[in-house]
């Protein structure tokens, strides 16, 4: 059973949200994801300032065995990146929630935090895959 | 129904993550991919290839019949022991399976078959038998297991008896022997030296044991088609398949042309090929971020061919990939990642040996 931390925000489609209390976030992929996706080669990250919608995909988790999508699970600006995956997009594998973290975003509307899973739902989700 | 290896419970033991691969239950990997890929090249690490088949050929035709049935020639093989690398051909000049030789004398022979395409390669062997005296006999009852680095050898060598030192001293590459109840050959699939070890099932679980002991990582799927791509090897049914002549899969080298009187299965047809010209299976080598992937449409000066294979390379910390293309296809590529077209080098079809980039 993957580790899917209690005080984080879920999308079906397996990012987590952590709340900075200061008006942003960040954003990465679940410990589970990136088991599905094995071996981490290279990110391909948002720029900074860019403006993404929720739903958007914005970044690209390239592992071993596929190119995937990620998306932006809240409307805002893009204020930082990880720049430790250009040189270790292992990071993502090995501390997905910590180290591993892809983007900060600054939320338009805070509140659109209530729309993402709690870790009970996620964990309940990724049960009926 | 899903087939296991002797070995699957220690593939457990090991935390490996288990995938189908063609109807066996077999590790993906044991955690990384690209660690267990790096104590090949670096190291020494082991695969279980049980699910690959053994098949004894004997009898007293036994080379005559191999000289019709293979696109090489059985007759190159004087040495006992000596191996060969052959395409299988059908009538048309498309490729059956390709396989591992090992000659014993004019009458015995060992061939070493893919898993996947078994059922198909049994069928073929015994069709194609008509007319020949000789006995085809599967060897289910052995498990393999393939130990391959620059360290390999040394590790192996802690855990064989002293016999089977002696039996492998000095062995060079694409030979096999038979020491006391080990079949040892210096064969693989990673561009590494190593050995490719026959044991009978009920051994297995403790050579693996004892392998891993001497320190020998174990290594899933997932770092032996890294392995194998970089080493620049074909894999059957993406490389090549009944479809692909051998001449449009870098086998060109595998075709014993020589004498012209041998008759062997698909002969006719591969000269038309030859002489009409075919597709060329060549190397692709992306600068960029990104991973080529199999399927890709590749577009070269003299049209448009596929990749066939594509992957990350964790030596060369970069994208490598084999493609057909048309044989006018000069020293670059276009290729068409994620909607847009990206210019790669078209390179030969090998990209690591021995540790060392040849790029």
């Amino acid at each position: 059973m993957s580790n899917i931390p209690k005080e984080l925000r879920y999308a079906s489609t397996h990012e987590w949200v952590r709340d900075e209390g200061d008006g942003t976030f960040t954003v990465g992929i679940t410990e589970h994801a990136q088991e599905l996706l094995g071996d981490m080669v290279f990110v391909e990250l948002p720029d900074v300032g860019s403006a993404v919608n929720a739903g958007d995909d914005c970044c690209v988790a390239e592992s071993v065995k596929a190119a995937s999508d990620v998306y932006a699970p809240l409307t805002g600006e893009i204020i930082a990146t990880n720049e430790d995956l250009e040189n270790s997009p292992e990071l993502v594998n090995s501390d997905p929630y910590g180290d591993g973290w892809l983007f900060k975003i600054k939320a338009e509307d805070p509140e659109e935090l209530g729309d993402l899973m709690g870790a009970e739902d996620y964990a309940n989700s990724i049960d009926e895959e | 129904m899903t087939n296991k290896t002797v070995l699957h419970a220690k593939h457990i033991e090991a935390g490996a993550r288990m995938v189908d691969f063609h109807g066996w239950e077999m590790p993906i990997n044991y955690g990384s991919q690209i660690e267990e890929h790096h104590a090949v090249r670096k190291d020494a690490g082991m695969f279980d290839v049980s699910h690959m088949t053994i098949v004894d050929v004997t009898g007293s035709q036994a080379q005559a019949y191999l000289r019709y049935l293979l696109a090489n020639d059985v007759a190159k093989l004087q040495e006992k022991g000596k191996a060969l690398y052959s395409g299988m051909l059908n009538e048309a000049g498309g490729v059956v399976d390709d396989l591992i030789v090992y000659h014993f004398d004019a009458e015995n022979y060992r061939l070493v078959v893919n898993s996947a395409t078994r059922e198909k390669d049994i069928n073929w062997l015994n069709s194609k038998a008509a007319g020949f005296d000789v006995t085809i006999t599967e060897r289910p009852e052995y498990a393999m297991i393939a130990v391959q680095g620059p360290n390999a050898k040394e590790k192996a060598g802690q855990v064989f008896s002293a016999a089977q030192n002696e039996a492998v001293a000095g062995m060079k590459p694409f030979y096999g022997v038979q020491a006391e109840d080990l079949f040892i050959a210096t064969t693989g699939y990673t561009g590494e030296a190593g050995y490719e070890i026959m044991v009978p099932n009920e051994q297995a679980a403790d050579l693996w044991q004892q392998l891993l002991d001497a320190g020998v990582q174990p290594c899933g799927l997932g770092a032996r088609d890294t392995l194998r791509l970089e080493a620049g090897m074909n894999l059957y049914g993406q490389d090549m398949d009944e479809t692909i002549s051998p001449l449009a899969a870098n086998m060109g080298w595998t075709i014993t042309w020589e004498p012209a009187e041998r008759d062997f299965v698909g002969r006719a047809a591969l000269e038309q090929q030859k002489a009409a010209g075919t597709d060329k299976l060549v190397g692709l080598l992306m600068e960029e971020k990104g991973v080529l992937r199999s399927g890709l449409t590749v577009k070269v000066s003299g049209g448009e061919g596929v990749i066939t294979s594509g992957t990350f390379s964790p030596t060369l910390g970069k994208s490598i990939a084999m493609a057909r293309v048309p044989a006018d296809h000069g020293d670059t590529a276009e290729v068409e990642m994620r909607k847009k077209w990206v210019t790669v080098k078209v390179i030969k079809p090998a990209f690591v040996r021995n540790g060392k980039p040849l790029i």
